[in-house]
């Protein structure tokens, strides 16, 4: 935790602009792409390791999530009619023109392979459609780290190198967790385990997040996002314990996979106002670039110090 | 013709160094307009010599039909901000001038770049000719008078004081879309509707926005914003309609003080130099170029100022950099976190007994 820190503002005013992306579209968005993601990946493994009740869920759950996931993030639109506009270009700099990229093939793979899995044709292409979807599903979890980070807020911008794994943590968690809920426990044990090791990687990175000495760490604690990530880590904390002890009998796996889930998707409903009060008040934007420039002018080359462009 | 791209330099096999921060020798060449293309033009906004007169607002509003906001830019709201003579509050979908107001008092002396109140100066003058001479006790006696007008002019109203120690000073400034040379509003936007013009500027295409909103969250100085009714973003276009027929943007035709100055970005740039130079030699200590330097964290930018105190006092972020120039550390972890997935997912298949 930072001290109080003196600085300068326009009376106060924020200085970036509040994100418009509304919730709970964007956290669910993000919820939902990680849990799809990552039963995607476990679906195709378990598929051609033949483990026909764990390949369904996940599959299910890979078609089901991805659908829902196109509708929250098409809604979030101020224009949804204009939504084929992402198709225009693609642009390495834009995440969401990546992830445009990646949602779209990977929606169409899931989407069909859990049709046709519920309607019982074409085994084939079903197997070919869950490799599809398995390929581009780790991307889908993790893009949306980078999402949130490639912007000015501060308290999302700041841990860019950590969202991502944060995300891909949670999405296993969520993923596995749903898969061990909907799998009859003789053949859940690969959900389990992978629902456990998300989880651990989950509660390990966002404790790295939360324990920054940065000052655009506070709104992890603080208010609202603050109460998300206690409840986050509580669930998650609870689910991952159970599912150790417990994750072999029904009514464990159904229970910590369900305590697994709510906790992917209350961390994401925490990082995401986290960032969202971070942009309303000026000091998470006046304070650290002051402190960069401090640092700068000591010529003491920290992470963003000491680095200048010299003009020919 | 060449086709222009709306995607960034960095990715467009031109320019290999900079490409995502850092200075841009021609950023309008870099962005696809590689035959001949007009000078990059920008604004110099020396607020040494605004007034505060808000012309450039109306005048932006009025050419480029914007609606009425109120000071937190609600469309269509009347409202005071309550603070100051500020009532536009910030930029946004609906101002694309800003005129700040920051009301400075402190027991300094303040330079300023112009002369004192009037009345101040009057202890440099010799006696008034009605008391000139030798009657020297009664211009005493006038003098020490609190009907006088020296004492009436130094004595403040609102603080009861009055003396040299006490000054306060309005600084004003209008603030802008700085068209920046590395742009994240348009390395982020996903549609294409944010691009780079053959003059330099950034412009969003309302027919091709679709209002993801993304470009909003990405600008360092929080400019751009989207209007709610309506959903698309809005912001400075520079007046893009009016350059492409050979006049200067609405703001800087409207100011009657030259604060405002519009022309290429090379000539602005020199005059600005030149100005900080003078006030420098003036005294005033506190002035100083911001978004000047190409060295900075966005490739300096096309709309600059001269500001007289710090860049937070006006609104102003003290050292923004384009988000993308971390966007290389992010696609590598977003990746790694990929990769960890599928080898989660592996480890967790192959350490699983067959049923």
């Amino acid at each position: 935790m930072v001290d109080d820190v003196e600085f300068t503002s326009y009376y106060g005013r924020q200085i970036v602009k509040t994100p418009v992306w509304k919730s709970p579209d964007v956290p669910l968005y993000l919820f939902l792409g990680g849990a799809a993601g990552s039963s995607a990946i476990l679906g195709a493994l378990a598929d051609v390791t033949d483990r026909p009740a764990l390949t369904r869920a996940a599959r299910l759950t890979a078609g089901g999530g991805s659908i829902l996931s196109v509708v929250f993030l098409i809604h979030d639109l101020g224009r949804p009619e204009r939504f084929l506009h992402m198709l225009r270009v693609l642009k390495v700099t834009s995440p969401l023109s990546v992830g445009t990229y990646i949602l779209a093939p990977f929606s169409a793979a899931a989407g069909a392979t859990a049709a046709v899995e519920l309607l019982g044709w074409f085994p084939r292409l079903k197997r070919f459609g869950g490799v599809v979807s398995a390929i581009f599903g780790g991307p889908l979890a993790t893009y949306t780290g980078v999402l949130l980070a490639n912007t000015a807020v501060p308290s999302w911008h700041e841990f860019h190198t950590k969202l991502p794994f944060v995300f891909g943590g949670s999405a296993m968690a969520a993923g596995g967790g749903i898969c061990m809920a909907f799998t009859p426990v003789g053949e859940a044990e690969p959900a389990r385990k992978m629902a456990i090791l998300g989880a651990g990687i989950e509660l390990a990175v966002i404790r790295g997040i939360e324990g920054s000495e940065s000052v655009v760490a506070e709104p992890y604690h603080e208010g609202r996002p603050g109460q998300f990530m206690r409840a986050a880590k509580a669930c998650t904390t609870m689910g991952l314990g159970l599912a150790v002890v417990a994750g072999r009998r029904r009514w464990g796996a159904v229970t910590s996979g369900a305590l697994l889930a709510a906790g992917s998707l209350l961390t994401r409903f925490g990082v995401f106002e986290a960032g969202i009060a971070s942009t309303k008040d000026p000091k998470y934007i006046v304070v650290p670039q002051r402190a960069r420039m401090a640092a700068r002018a000591a010529g003491a080359p920290g992470k963003d110090g000491g680095v200048r462009f010299v003009t020919p | 013709m060449t086709s222009v791209s709306s995607a960034s330099a960095a990715f467009t096999g031109r320019d290999p160094g900079n490409r995502l921060y850092g200075p841009v020798p021609d950023v309008t060449e870099q962005s696809g307009y590689v035959e001949e293309h007009p000078a990059r033009v920008g604004f110099f906004t020396d607020t040494s010599v605004c007034i505060g007169c808000k012309a450039c607002e109306v005048a932006c509003k009025e050419w480029n039909t914007l609606p009425m906001d109120d000071s937190h830019g609600v469309k269509d709201a009347l409202g005071l901000s309550g603070m100051s003579y500020d009532n536009t509050g910030q930029l946004g979908a609906n101002s694309w001038r800003h005129v700040a107001f920051i009301e400075q008092s402190r027991a300094v002396d303040l330079p300023m770049p112009t002369f004192g109140r009037p009345g101040d100066d009057r202890h440099d003058h010799g006696p008034s000719p009605a008391v000139s001479g030798d009657d020297v006790s009664l211009a005493n006696a006038q003098q020490s008078s609190v009907l006088n007008a020296e004492a009436l002019s130094e004595f403040d109203p609102q603080t009861g004081q009055s003396g040299a120690d006490k000054q306060v000073r309005w600084l004003m400034s209008s603030d802008v879309c700085k068209h920046c040379t590395h742009a994240g509003c348009l390395d982020v936007c996903p549609t294409g509707a944010l691009f780079r013009t053959e003059f330099g500027t950034v412009v969003v295409q309302g027919d091709i926005c679709n209002g993801c909103g993304y470009c909003v969250a990405a600008c360092p100085y929080g400019v751009i914003d989207q209007r709610k009714d309506d959903g698309r973003v809005f912001k400075c276009t520079m007046c893009y309609d009016r350059l492409t027929d050979g006049l200067q943007p609405a703001c800087a035709t409207a100011c009657p003080t030259q604060s405002i100055q519009f022309g290429d970005l090379d000539e602005l740039q020199a005059r600005a130099d030149a100005r900080l130079e003078t006030l420098k030699g003036q005294g005033v200590e506190t002035a100083r170029l911001y978004g000047r330097d190409e060295s900075d964290g966005v490739g300096g930018v096309g709309a600059f100022f001269l500001l007289l105190d710090e860049p937070e006092v006006y609104g102003l972020p003290p050292d923004p950099i384009v988000t993308t120039r971390d966007l290389p550390a992010m696609w590598k972890a977003a990746g790694k976190a990929a990769v960890m997935m599928v080898g989660v997912a592996v480890t967790a298949i192959l350490g699983s007994r067959r049923s």
